[in-house]
């Protein structure tokens, strides 16, 4: 089953049903197929929680995840994962889930379109300033960027804007070429060498969500890390001697 | 020739260039940074969680090149924005 074919660069293109305005592409219908699969799927495990001996399997599941999620975080931070588990824990098991998806027949990732992957990294360029300001305050914000004088400042905004673009074109275009690779694969050596090179992707998809994912910590903990200095001369301040 | 398949013909030899000059250097940074990672994996097995995170990182960052300069081929195929001016 076909749903892009190898002439569109995008799912983007593909319409399925339109009315007015309103148009609804195949990247929508998958992305909202993925939240659904995410929000059910949690429902229903998070729905009956214990902590007995013998609990289910699927809260194992879950409890896996989340733990490893949780310590990778806290790993990179200094302080409790607490505060990032739900932007970055959720942006890895959206891109993970419609990376892995792939290999369910008629299924369209819908990170292979630049609309989503644009979206999930301005996601993450909002995030930055948001946790950077709730931590530090507005005023030691702002002042990271005439770091170390005044003359670096469109330096520090052309950073932050080339590193969203990064982000998005990264993620699209791993994902988009695999999809390409596979379909020129199969008009040239149809059988043994799709299925191989499927793998591939799979392993491909979980690893960029990984990599989306630890970026978007390492931007945050980067905005964060004026903490620190901030303590320091507090502490400073406040010694006697 | 006519203008339609010189457009063509830039495009597509272009986007082959362009994927194949600049896979060049993604390649040789991304070895280097591999086997530099392993050595260091080699040498502490105990830090081996921090050098795998961080050769990911960088891997990431050095791969973005090779994404780019597939991109823009892509676009040279696909979505050339020459096209318009030869096609009326």
């Amino acid at each position: 089953m076909e749903v892009v074919t190898l002439n569109q660069i995008s799912p983007d293109q593909v319409i399925i049903w339109s009315w007015g305005f309103i148009v609804l592409n195949v990247t929508i219908l998958y992305t909202w197929l993925v939240m659904a699969i995410l929000v059910v799927g949690s429902w229903l495990i998070t729905r009956n929680l214990s902590s007995e001996m013998n609990t289910s399997r699927w809260q194992h599941f879950m409890e896996v995840i989340v733990s490893i999620i949780r310590g990778e975080i806290s790993e990179m931070t200094k302080r409790g994962p607490d505060h990032y588990v739900p932007l970055v824990g959720t942006l890895f098991l959206f891109i993970c889930t419609s990376n892995v998806l792939v290999i369910v027949p008629g299924f369209v990732a819908p990170t292979s379109s630049i609309t989503t992957t644009a979206a999930l990294a301005t996601c993450v360029f909002i995030a930055v300033p948001y946790y950077g300001i709730s931590r530090i305050g507005i005023l030691h914000y702002v002042k990271e960027y005439f770091q170390p004088t005044f003359i670096f400042f469109p330096f520090h905004v052309m950073g932050e804007l080339s590193r969203t673009l990064a982000l998005t074109v990264r993620l699209f275009g791993n994902i988009m070429s695999h999809e390409k690779v596979i379909g020129i694969l199969l008009a040239v050596t149809p059988f043994l060498f799709p299925v191989v090179m499927q793998i591939l992707g799979l392993l491909i998809g979980v690893i960029q969500a990984y990599i989306f994912a630890i970026l978007s910590m390492v931007y945050i903990a980067s905005a964060l890390s004026a903490e620190e200095d901030v303590h320091g001369e507090l502490k400073k301040e406040g010694s006697p001697a | 020739m006519d203008k339609v398949s010189l457009v063509a013909m830039a495009s597509i030899i272009g986007a082959g260039l362009a994927m194949g000059i600049g896979s060049i250097g993604p390649g040789l940074g991304m070895g280097q940074a591999i086997a530099q990672a392993l050595a260091a994996i080699a040498q502490q097995p105990d830090e081996r969680n921090s050098l795998t995170r961080t050769l990911f990182v960088g891997l990431a960052m050095i791969e973005s090149i090779a994404i780019y300069c597939f991109v823009i081929s892509m676009i040279l195929i696909f979505a050339n924005p020459f096209w318009g001016h030869v096609i009326k």
